[in-house]
């Protein structure tokens, strides 16, 4: 990549910080240069974005419809997947897919609960009084 | 501390290998030789493992293999730490920063406040520098920013101590003795970043990695649009670009990166040879920038044929042949030092 062909386009960096990619300069020497952005990769970005958007909001209706816990509604919406989860909470991956159960997850003992509230960072009550 | 100087990098790792070990003397270290010294390059399409159900593709090394490396064929005795206890971390990385030794720290990203929201995954292997603490803050130097910032005493806490796939564990890091690197050295540790390169590049036996791994990765692109319908596909083509070219890459999947490396290798070994090779790795770091525009045709919704998916798989088999020939020939030079 040449210095003149670094692109400066508008995205998700702006009022952040521009980015070093290497570049050649006018000798054909590599240098550093910095820049705004790229579309090609920022419309990757927002696309990824969006389609977790889609995911929150059809698991939202899920939740809302009795198929499935609030456990996965608030796992989509903070871009977690299992091993995360787990990480977080210290259930095993089986445990929380039991837990994603709106049965199973009736039952949860409050210590339980509990662990599903910091992970996520709301209170338990968030949890529990599932709201639209 | 006064006189701390924030140096920014396109790679997160590099950044603070750089800016550490120049604190210790070697002045004329950069971003470049921290990469191919620290065989930094890489390609794998990994096993098992997706991303948002999606291809989970890397073009670099190991989180921590660069520093590790770089150390470790430059003779320089490391401090590594990893804790169990939050408040013993916490202890540590004051002890540290209060006699003024700046550490390297591994967080997550997703508590990361100063980063933007669209970049807060759970990514963590993002490495920065913490230098100094103000009251309730500390001070820090993020090797991918153009100015240093600050975080508070919570919200470190918390990124060091992510959780997930490369839960940092409150991991630190630093050099402690860097004795003297001499022009000999310093010439052994490129040929044997480069051999290293080499090997990982075309002789790891497997198919998902090298240049191999990109073949694979083409194979794949090939089925699909069939097996997934065009907005899915498209989605998985858009992870690739992202994980090739995002912040961090120095573009190009770090090919230009490692570019730069073998033209100052060129001249450190006073061989030729190698900036020719510098330049096919050029030609690969375009041609991955003309793979990730293709792709975007194809998640914009502007071309979305079978065509235009098998025309992107082309593209990844000519950077596959390219790099066979760039590697093979960086092996029959036998580099001497």
């Amino acid at each position: 990549m040449k210095k003149h062909e670094l692109p400066q386009d508008k995205g998700s960096l702006d009022n952040f910080t521009r980015e070093v990619c290497y570049v050649k300069n006018k000798d054909g020497k590599y240098e550093k240069g910095l820049s705004t952005g790229w579309e090609a990769k920022q419309v990757a970005l927002d696309n990824a974005w969006e389609e977790i958007d889609r995911i929150v909001a059809e698991t939202k209706q899920e939740v809302l419809d009795g198929k499935v816990s609030p456990v996965k509604y608030y796992m989509e919406l903070n871009v977690m997947d299992l091993p995360v989860l787990a990480g977080y909470t210290g259930f095993f991956g089986w445990q929380i897919k039991r837990h994603m159960k709106p049965s199973v997850f009736k039952k949860l003992s409050d210590k339980k609960l509990q662990k599903y509230a910091e992970a996520f960072e709301v209170s338990v009550d968030d949890l529990t009084n599932f709201k639209r | 501390m006064e006189n701390f100087k924030h140096i920014q990098t396109a790679h997160c790792e590099n950044g603070v290998t750089v800016n550490l070990l120049q604190r210790k003397g070697l002045d004329f270290f950069n971003e470049p030789l921290a990469f191919g010294i620290g065989s930094g390059l890489f390609y794998i399409h990994i096993p098992f493992l997706k991303i948002n159900k999606g291809p989970a593709i890397s073009f670099r090394s190991m989180p921590g293999a660069i520093f590790k490396r770089t150390c470790k064929v430059l003779d320089i005795d490391v401090v590594h730490k990893k804790f169990r206890s939050k408040e013993e971390a916490e202890c540590f990385l004051n002890e540290q920063v209060d006699i003024g030794n700046p550490v390297g720290c591994q967080v997550g990203v997703f508590h990361l406040m100063y980063f933007p929201k669209a970049y807060r995954f759970h990514f963590n292997a993002h490495n920065l520098i913490v230098y100094d603490r103000q009251d309730d803050n500390y001070l820090v130097s993020d090797p991918i920013m153009e100015v240093t910032t600050s975080v508070t005493r919570e919200e470190l806490e918390k990124v060091r101590f992510a959780k997930g796939p490369f839960a940092p564990k409150g991991h630190i890091y630093y050099p402690e003795k860097v004795g003297d690197v001499s022009d000999e050295l310093l010439r052994k540790a490129i040929v044997k970043g480069i051999n290293h390169n080499v090997r990982d590049m075309l002789y790891i036996p497997s198919n998902r990695t090298g240049v191999r791994g990109i073949n694979y990765t083409a194979s794949q692109i090939r089925k699909w649009r069939a097996k997934h319908g065009e907005k899915k596909a498209g989605l998985f083509l858009g992870q690739i670009v992202r994980m090739q070219e995002e912040i961090g890459t120095g573009g190009g999947g770090f090919r230009f990166l490692y570019a730069a490396f073998l033209e100052q290798a060129a001249e450190r070994l006073s061989d030729d040879r190698l900036i020719k090779i510098s330049e096919k790795i050029t030609q690969s770091g375009d041609l991955w920038r003309d793979s990730a525009l293709q792709m975007a045709g194809i998640y914009k919704g502007r071309i979305t044929s079978q065509k235009d998916f098998e025309h992107s798989a082309d593209i990844l088999n000519e950077i596959s042949a390219l790099e066979k020939e760039a590697f093979k020939e960086l092996k029959s030079f036998k580099l001497k030092y």
